[in-house]
């Protein structure tokens, strides 16, 4: 009919959604012969070359390089009669980068249709909303959108849930769950519900409670047409007095959900915390502290000159006690190796900071031999570089040891996770004014918590609470721990 | 097409250019035309058998003609999948010659269980090209009459058909069709990755012990989807026939003279009431596994370069010029056959409407069944309760 044809991206391999535009091989005006490459696009499985399914010439193209395209969505817009004349509103001559958009009708045929010469899906136990179709082998169904056909003479069950569909015309009626409990072969069996997997699962995804439905399937079993009944008549699950609030509350679905690609910083922090989480057991121990002291002492080393112009919190005094209490215990900062421990004789410590792009961890390399002035100094320049988004991949690898200050955030403590490769971590809390017994007194004192977490393969329930004990003990008299320890 | 016997006299038959012993060269690979096309008239393989074909010169064009046609077929096929027209495709390119040379060596008589990459062979049968279309396409279940053409179905499963093909050659030793010159015989084609497959090993056990009528053919195309032969195998293919008790050979398989020779020798064989035999048709798979591969993935440039050097299209083109055999205007004329087969495949492949669902019932039993009737109605009921139901 049309002499423009569009041409949609295919499943170009058993059961694929989406494909990314690599290079397009053609460009609008270009004349075109059957089977000319046309276009490299890479799926999940390969980078392929579409070749042209019409000659002609190119009218449009719809995706510029880079996207990433649905199966069954237009590509390209090909002429397959260019010698004839002007096409109504031809497109002709527009930049490829000033994408035009497929024709309304087009993108109705994909919603309605599947691709041509594909079998027509959901024909058999056809998609539900948030349902299944049914396979038997392959890859599962498509997940483009696809609408059921309506049955005849019934009401849609599927696409208008509230339409017609009359109460007491459904045979499996949804009944008060009071009353369920004391049927008898309705789908129970000693108070379990009758259910296939598949079902289960469709009501899970329709939101529908089985316990509240009476089966109609074999044995008072619940079938999927019981689930999608109850799914399209919500009023009568409800108790009338909730049900208006039902009818009228907004929607729970996509139109009020965001989603966001996870990339970048996000990937990587997900996919080390899982791995660490999913293969080092972690133990967190937890350690409160009277740190009144060690802040007067904080207050002293500030006021002296040479360390004036220099950066001095509590973290770096946390900082100094965890390299002092390594010192002490060094087969805690150690790495798991599979068949053997690494117990590593420098320190290099991480300082776990929230930046713009998201949780990174450099650390301090070597940090076990730098004085007290030049680990001030070091933190200050990693919390800077990292604040500028200028943290290079060097700082942030190789670290033995991290410290999670989440007391900047206001809140006690925590339980951290390890980074991968090292062996514990240490979560630094808020410092607050809190009732403590002081020499016999309640007095208000500044206190803090320490979280410690440790891989419990290497570090054992003794040598983590001797260490957190070490460095609660620099915390709370920095003074008196430097003297007995150095 | 008609082929001479190799060893009988035929018309036309072309001077030797010279002869070999199998001794110079690849001592393992029978060969008869070179990369570069130079015709070796005649091989001693390491198994003491002289193989020689005798064509003439129309034989050596037909032979030409189909190796093109089947590639551009195929070709077609491949951009037909990538356009979406076909779910999945698994072509031949680069075995036109293993496929052609042995598609050709059989006999009217003669049975085949093809893999599903079998193209070339289903042609050389006479059968449409258009059927497994119809199965990639996803509205058949194969379309042809194994019976009518000696061809079965194609098998997914991989190497399952030479269990088949041992049990029907099996059948055909037992009806007393084999000890003469026009007994019957069997071919089971496979591939390399299919030798490790138990099923293939069961085939060789039952069909050296029974001495059936059965050439395996084997087409190592180097992998298995992925995998290198080198996770094979740690000595070529052909020996195993050995441990089997029955002979193997390796061939040429980019080279469809040395093909015809080996696979026409084997068969013989075979109707002749002498056994089995392994032949390796030694070739390469120039594209993907299936469209659903990418073998950039797995292989380097430059060994697919080093194929392409053997290509079995180009050496058959070379030794017809060479020989004047054929000249340009045939080349012309068999290139353009081709395009307007491949046109033809294209309109007929999008022409093919979508089955019946029903159909699904159909050549599940002979004579039909109770139980069956009754699910075909039930499944019509269902379907009819639908609007818009056609039927």
């Amino acid at each position: 009919m049309s002499r423009i044809k569009e041409f949609n991206l295919p499943d170009l391999g058993e059961g694929l959604t989406e494909g990314e535009i690599l290079a397009w091989l053609v460009k609008v005006g270009d004349t075109i012969e059957l089977n000319q490459p046309i276009v490299e696009v890479e799926t999940a499985k390969a980078a392929v070359e579409i070749p042209a399914k019409w000659a002609g010439q190119v009218q449009a193209i719809f995706h510029p390089e880079g996207t990433t395209v649905e199966v069954g969505t237009p590509i390209i817009a090909i002429d397959t009669d260019p010698g004839a004349g002007p096409v109504e509103q031809s497109t002709t001559g527009t930049p490829a980068t000033d994408l035009p958009t497929p024709s309304a009708a087009s993108l109705a045929a994909v919603e309605d249709a599947p691709t041509e010469g594909a079998v027509e899906p959901g024909l058999i136990g056809g998609p539900a909303p948030g349902g299944r179709t049914a396979v038997l082998v392959g890859y599962g169904p498509r997940t483009t959108a696809a609408k059921r056909r309506p049955r005849k003479g019934t009401a849609s069950v599927t696409s208008t849930p509230a339409a017609t569909a009359p109460v007491q015309a459904v045979p499996a009626q949804v009944a008060p769950a009071p009353v369920q409990s004391t049927v008898e072969g309705n789908g129970r069996s000693n108070g379990v519900v009758l259910a296939k997997p598949p079902v289960r699962k469709l009501a899970k995804d329709l939101g529908v409670d089985l316990g509240t439905l009476i089966g109609s399937g074999p044995s008072g079993s619940i079938t999927r047409e019981d689930v999608q009944r109850a799914a399209a008549t919500p009023a009568a699950a409800e108790p009338s007095t909730v049900s208006s609030v039902v009818s009228s509350a907004a929607s729970f679905g996509a139109d009020r959900e965001q989603r966001i690609p996870v990339k970048g910083v996000r990937r990587l922090t997900a996919e080390n915390m899982s791995r660490s989480a999913f293969t080092a057991p972690h133990v967190t121990e937890f350690l409160t502290v009277d740190v009144t002291r060690a802040m007067k002492a904080l207050d002293r080393l500030r006021g002296r000159r040479e360390w004036r112009d220099v950066r001095v919190s509590p973290l770096l005094l946390v900082a100094k006690a965890v390299l002092l209490a390594v010192r002490r215990h060094p087969m805690v900062n150690s790495s798991w190796a599979g068949d053997e421990i690494v117990v590593k004789e420098y320190v290099n410590l991480g300082i776990a900071a929230a930046t713009e792009r998201g949780l990174i961890v450099p650390n301090i390399k070597d940090a076990g031999r730098l004085t007290l002035r030049e680990l001030a100094d070091a933190m200050t320049d990693l919390v800077q570089t990292a604040k500028a988004g200028k943290t290079s991949p060097a700082d942030m690898s190789g670290g033995t040891l991290t410290i999670t200050n989440v007391g900047v955030f206001g809140v006690d403590t925590g339980t951290p996770i390890l980074p991968p490769g090292e062996s514990a971590i240490l979560a630094f809390g808020a410092v607050r004014e809190q009732p403590w017994v002081h020499k016999g007194k309640v007095k208000p004192r500044l206190v803090t918590t320490l979280g410690l977490s440790f891989d419990h393969r290497i570090i054992d329930g003794e040598l983590g609470s001797k260490f957190l004990r070490d460095v609660g003990d620099f915390l709370a008299d920095p003074e008196a721990a430097l003297l007995a320890w150095t | 097409m008609a082929k001479g016997d190799p060893g009988a006299p035929a018309r036309g038959r072309r001077a030797a250019p010279r002869s070999r012993k199998a001794t110079t060269g690849d001592p393992e690979l029978v060969q008869l035309l070179t990369p570069s096309g130079e015709r070796i008239e005649s091989v001693t393989g390491p198994d003491g058998i002289e193989y020689r074909v005798d064509f003439t010169d129309e034989e050596y064009r037909g032979l030409y003609r189909d190796l093109v046609l089947v590639r551009k077929l195929d070709a077609e096929a491949t951009a037909l999948q990538r356009q979406g027209e076909l779910g999945i495709w698994a072509s031949l390119l680069g075995q036109e010659a293993a496929q052609v040379g042995s598609g050709r060596a059989l006999r009217t008589q003669d049975m085949a269980f093809p893999t599903y990459r079998e193209h070339g062979v289903l042609y050389c049968r006479g059968i449409d090209p258009i059927m497994p279309l119809g199965l990639f396409r996803g509205v058949d279940q194969g379309g042809w009459d194994p019976n009518e053409f000696k061809f079965n179905m194609y098998t997914i499963v991989i190497g399952a058909q030479t269990l088949h093909a041992t049990g029907y050659a099996m059948g055909v030793a037992m009806d007393g069709k084999t000890g003469t010159d026009d007994g019957e015989a069997v071919i089971a084609y496979f591939g390399d990755g299919a030798t490790s497959q138990g099923d293939v090993n069961e085939a060789f056990v039952w069909a050296g012990v029974f001495n059936s009528p059965l050439v395996f053919f084997c087409q190592n195309n180097q992998y298995a989807i992925s995998e290198p032969l080198e996770r094979q195998t740690r000595i070529p293919l052909y020996r195993r026939a050995a441990g089997f008790g029955f002979p193997g050979i390796r061939v040429d398989g980019n080279d469809v003279l040395a093909t015809y020779a080996v696979t026409r020798h084997a068969l013989d064989n075979a109707r002749h009431g002498q056994g089995p035999s392994l032949i390796e048709a030694y070739t390469y798979r120039m594209g993907a596994h299936t469209t659903s591969d990418d073998p950039t993935r797995y292989r380097i440039a430059s060994e697919v370069e080093a194929w392409q050097a053997k290509d079995p299209i180009a050496r058959m083109k070379a030794f017809l010029e060479r020989e004047k055999i054929a000249d340009s205007g045939f080349f012309t004329e068999v290139d353009e056959q081709a395009r307007r087969e491949a046109v033809d495949l294209r309109e007929r492949v999008l022409a093919m409407p979508n089955p019946e669902p029903s159909t699904m019932f159909d050549h599940v039993y002979p004579n039909g069944s109770p139980l069956l009737d009754e699910q075909r109605a039930q499944f019509s009921r269902y379907f009819d309760s639908f609007e818009g139901s056609a039927h």
